[in-house]
């Protein structure tokens, strides 16, 4: 189906900064309004940051502390998660999770959890150690019990995010990529006690707003403070590691975490929509916002911790190795009764006229996401926007066909109907020519390898990409009339190759 | 569309293409032949260097060109062929008509089940990747496989990079070494975590030595730096444990990484059809028909276990093809008192796994093996079964990357008839 | 003329005997570490007269692929491979292209032909 894609003006009602899966819900859900939004991200394509590596969990809202905005947006986001996967059509299993306490003296941090979940209205149970063994036989035999949240589940990030930001543009959100934030443009207003923000300047350009939405993740801080914003708040970039392991070797059905550090909620190991395990995150604070290494000592942190909760786990069965940064926060808590200095910053900045910060959203981010989106618009009423609704806004984005979900009959079918769904390029993970080609031509058009790996799950497989990599860059040549030299892995500066083979070196 | 076939072969490197000429010399009327590829040759069609067909033709010749000949003689003999098609799924059992469903899919021709009395499994293996030996560091463009290297080189013609460190000393990996060199690359460093060559030494002499490239055994890659594409990589000398020994680091400039660390049989179709697979090789137990646990699929070449020379998969092919005709047209035996062949001192596996006494020919039996660790010695390979010495032959040295083996000829197979196991062996003569 | 003694790896077979080789420029005075005569016989081959079989590509328009993967029919002169490969990257052929088809003969006027190594048929398209 052809989206319309609003042409690129030059002012706008709002601009978005950052396309994560907050700045994606924040676009789609504001979409639904006669509104002119332009939304911006430096990446070549969206979903690169955090919402591009993290353990994928709808948490249920259980480990919050309470009272905090944490608590009150994880929770209300938790329960959006089953229309949005409806609508938007991305996978989404509300399957429950566990907090497994290993040894008897870890079984106190249950209870203490399940206070919490109850203080946040959250649906808790501990279960005993062999309550716990029953329902995942490869937990470790030294549990001694659990918390059950029956709310908690996994989704495909990756897929919500691009999902909701093909509603959007859809909807008439204009998305412009390789677009970088540089500064805040600022109005010529006399009499006015405070500053008032006429748009935004980018490496492509200014452009004009009333409104700019800070959705920009690691960077939110930096982005703020060129408004004289919060002086205090800073970002610290913390990195996780992640091990996948592979179906095929190794099955599991459960979300399992550990009981929780002060520091974060653990080591996971859970399963994922796609079938896989995911291990990890450990926890570093690092300097750089750019750093996604990983590095020996986190692989075998999580390695450790893993094996901890699941000592079945092989490392034979392991595919693939990821990393990727939250954006710690030190915030402290809007609500003053809360003695808590981590909390996300959602709000009208009160130090200018047109900012909203969403700042500092790191777990539960992607769960809270949604209801980031809707508070986004309960602010902008606030501060006396008046948002009409949009007849012709359509909540629903029609899906694609993943031919490996299909039935063999369906494929039979989708074959026969389009025969490009009949090659298969990436043989691990069975996806075909005809899902390649309907994302390179989508209303968000994926045009690197990454972006397609993102959308189609290509190369995630045993082979990481061996086989299909060659064909994939054909393709994209092909279908984008390009010279293959200029193919890239995530945007220019990442080209596969360098040169015709008999050409001169 | 033809459907119903006696003899069904997947992949046509050379281990399918030797066991689909063969299923047609044997008297199957109808063999396919399945390629997802574009034309027939396997992986062959990028090994564009000499050393194939030494024992087969007594030539030396280049890959494509003893995938030429196959492809030519099985055209010849009228074995069909489906190009560009994948195979999608094959059933575990036969549904009792004899026939096993085999389901493929293809731009051309649409989604279409084919039944089959025989099936035999070609389809190779894939590389060890990065993550798989989990080297740190960043993900940038540039860290390739050697294989994809080799396809985008030589058959799609386009270069990965201008300057390369290739990690790992297998022949894939100096054959690449010497092909970009050639094409007017830079490959600064050859690592290898090993003390001592994984590949032959022709190799060595012919692709680093020839040409000055530097080698560091003992070495290994302790991270990729770069955000966008491989700016360096930082190597590393590592002890016996391949434990990383601090104050050896050394940052070494380059925008590519080659990875030569291993191939894998690719048996996630074997494990559709329910074959039972040995936790060694990663490929399928078979007899010496190269017949796997489930009777009428057979399997031959690098789906079984890695094999360096290509005449011994043609070999494997053979009689994998004629096992599998044989099968079709009603005319195998079922076997009750199959012996265990058995890894003895310093083997790391044995093929084939099991030796049905009751299907000894007039043929030989090549028992396949690889050794753990290298005797640069004379050696004794020998079988036993018990006390009693099955066979026994010399070798002048026995090193892990050369395949290894020992024939079973039909002066011992009185010998092999009688035994309870035949327990293979390497040692210093 | 100085005399040397240098290591050569034999690759004449695959065992690859590490050879002690004691010469002055291309006189051998000798060799040790050779478990056959053949070794000998190499060392003075390639101190005298170093071949190499050579395999590349060459470019060919009009084919199902955009190069053909060509050989020397022998081993060549080590000292002009070099310029062989210069040589092949500067020819474009047109498909069809029939294995074993000469690409360049007598190249560099060797007596030396390079060959195609496989059919490459034209392009469908």
């Amino acid at each position: 189906m052809q989206a319309a894609i609003s042409p690129v003006r030059r002012d706008y009602d709002v601009i978005i900064v950052g396309a994560g899966v907050v700045g994606a819900m924040v676009a789609r859900f504001l979409s639904r309004f006669d509104l002119d939004i332009l939304w911006i991200e430096k990446e070549a394509d969206i979903c690169t940051g955090t919402t591009s590596a993290n353990s994928a969990v709808i948490h249920g809202g259980y480990d919050a502390v309470p009272g905090s905005l944490k608590a009150e947006l994880n929770v209300r986001g938790n329960a959006m998660w089953d229309r949005l996967a409806q609508e938007l059509h991305f996978s989404f299993d509300r399957c429950g999770t566990y907090v497994v306490a290993v040894g008897a003296e870890e079984r106190h941090a249950l209870e203490e959890q399940a206070a919490r979940g109850r203080a946040n209205g959250v649906p808790v149970e501990i279960i005993s150690g062999d309550e716990m063994r029953r329902r995942e036989p490869l937990v470790t035999p030294e549990t001694s019990g659990a918390l059950t949240c029956s709310t908690g589940g996994v989704c495909d990030p990756w897929g919500a995010t691009i999902a909701a930001a093909e509603n959007a543009v859809m909807n008439g959100v204009t998305l412009l990529r390789s677009t970088q934030f540089e500064d805040f443009l600022w109005a010529q207003v006399e009499c006015s006690s405070k500053r008032t923000i006429a748009g935004v300047r980018t490496n492509q350009g200014d452009f004009g707003a009333r409104w700019v939405i800070n959705a920009a993740g690691v960077y939110a801080d930096t982005l703020m403070h060129k408004a004289g914003s919060r002086p205090e708040f800073k970002i610290t970039p913390r990195r996780g590691e992640y091990y996948v392991i592979d179906r095929n070797q190794f099955q599991m059905d459960s979300v399992l975490f550990p009981v929780p550090t002060k520091v974060s909620k653990g080591i996971l190991v859970t399963t994922t929509v796609h079938g896989n395990t995911i291990v990890g995150p450990n926890a570093e604070e690092i300097e750089d916002r750019d750093d996604t290494a990983v590095t020996t000592a986190g692989m075998q942190e999580i390695w450790d911790g893993a094996r901890k909760l699941v000592p079945s786990l092989n490392q034979r069965a392991i595919i693939a190795v990821f990393a990727g940064l939250r954006p710690g926060s030190n915030a402290p808590s809007p609500n003053p009764a809360v003695a808590y200095n981590k909390d996300f910053v959602v709000e009208i900045a009160p130090e200018v006229q047109g900012l909203i910060n969403l700042a500092g959203i790191e777990s539960p981010g992607l769960t809270a996401a949604p209801a980031i989106a809707e508070r986004v618009i309960e602010l902008l009423r606030e501060a006396g926007e008046l948002l009409s609704e949009k007849a012709s806004w359509d909540p629903v984005r029609p899906a694609r066909p993943v031919f490996r979900h299909l039935s063999r009959a369906e494929q039979a079918d989708l074959v026969a109907r389009e025969p490009g769904y009949g090659r298969v390029i990436c043989r691990c993970e069975m996806v075909t020519e005809g899902e390649i080609v309907a994302e390179i031509h989508a209303p968000i058009p994926a045009d690197t390898y990454d972006a397609i790996k993102r959308r189609t799950w290509l190369g995630t497989g045993r082979c990481q990409g061996a086989f299909d990599m060659p064909r994939v860059i054909e393709i994209l040549a092909r279908e984008l009339d390009r010279d293959p030299l200029t193919v890239s892995k995530k945007g220019s500066s990442s080209e596969f190759l360098t040169r015709k083979t008999k050409n001169a070196g | 569309m033809k459907r119903d076939y006696d003899v069904i072969v997947i992949g046509s490197g050379p281990g399918g293409l030797a066991a689909a000429g063969a299923a047609k010399k044997a008297g199957a009327d109808n063999v396919l032949l399945l390629e997802r590829d574009r034309e027939l040759g396997g992986i062959l069609l990028q090994c564009i260097h000499n050393g194939f067909g030494l024992e087969t033709f007594g030539e030396d010749l280049p890959g494509p060109s003893y995938a030429q000949r196959f492809i030519n003689e099985a055209v010849g003999l009228g074995v069909d062929t489906l190009l560009d098609t994948m195979v999608l799924d094959v059933e575990p059992d036969h549904s009792g008509n004899g026939m096993r469903s085999v389901f493929v899919t293809s731009a051309r021709d649409g989604y279409n089940e084919l039944h089959t009395r025989a099936l035999v499994l070609a389809m190779g293996c894939r590389e060890r990747t990065r993550a798989q030996i989990r080297i740190p560091g960043t993900r940038p463009a540039g860290v390739y496989t050697a294989g994809t290297a080799q396809r985008w080189v030589n058959v799609e013609g386009y270069m990965p990079g201008k300057q390369v460190v290739i990690l790992g000393l297998g022949d894939i990996g100096m054959i690449m070494a010497r092909r970009l060199t050639f094409e007017g690359a830079r490959v600064e460093r050859v690592l290898e975590v090993m003390p001592y060559l994984t590949g032959l030494s022709r190799n060595y002499v012919q692709c680093l030595l020839d040409f000055d490239i530097p080698l560091q055994l003992r070495h290994t890659v302790k991270r990729i730096i770069g955000r966008e594409r491989v700016e360096a990589v930082e190597a590393v000398a590592v002890d016996e444990r391949w434990q990383p020994i601090p104050g050896t680091e050394e940052i070494i400039p380059c925008d590519t990484l080659l990875l030569s660390v291993g191939l894998i049989p690719e048996n996630e179709l074997s494990q559709k059809a329910g074959v039972r697979l040995d936790p060694v090789t990663g490929g399928p137990v078979v007899d010496q028909g190269y017949q796997t646990s489930v009777p009428g699929v057979f399997a031959a070449g690098n789906v079984v276990h890695v094999y360096d020379l290509v005449d011994w998969v043609t070999e494997a092919g053979y009689l994998a093809g004629a096992s599998a005709a044989h099968y079709a047209l009603g005319r195998a035996t079922s076997c009750d008192t199959a012996i265990p062949t058995v890894a003895g001192d310093n083997i790391r596996y044995v093929v084939p796994h099991t030796v049905d006494p009751a299907a000894l020919t007039e043929g030989d039996v090549r028992l396949q093996m690889r050794v753990t660790r290298p005797l640069e010695q004379a050696v004794r390979i020998e079988v036993l079964d018990g006390e009693t010495l099955v066979a026994r032959q010399g070798a002048r040295y026995a090193r892990p990357g050369e395949m290894v083996n020992i024939t079973l000829r039909q002066r011992d197979y009185d010998k092999v008839r009688g035994a309870r196991e035949l327990r293979v062996s390497v040692t210093p003569r | 003329m100085t005399t040397v003694t240098e290591n050569l790896i034999c690759i004449t077979c695959p065992m690859g005997c590490t050879l002690q080789v004691t010469h002055e420029g291309s006189t051998v005075l000798n060799v040790e570490g050779n478990n056959c005569a053949r070794g000998a016989a190499y060392v003075q081959r390639e101190l005298t007269d170093p071949r190499r079989m050579v395999a590349t590509t060459v470019r060919v328009s009009g084919g199902l692929h955009p190069l053909v993967p060509v050989y020397t029919r022998e081993p060549f002169p080590k000292p002009k491979i070099a310029e062989l490969l210069e040589a092949i990257r500067t020819v474009e052929i047109d498909a069809p292209v029939k294995m074993e088809q000469v690409i360049l003969s007598n190249a560099l006027g060797t007596g030396i032909d390079v060959v195609a190594s496989r059919d490459m048929p034209r392009n469908a398209a």
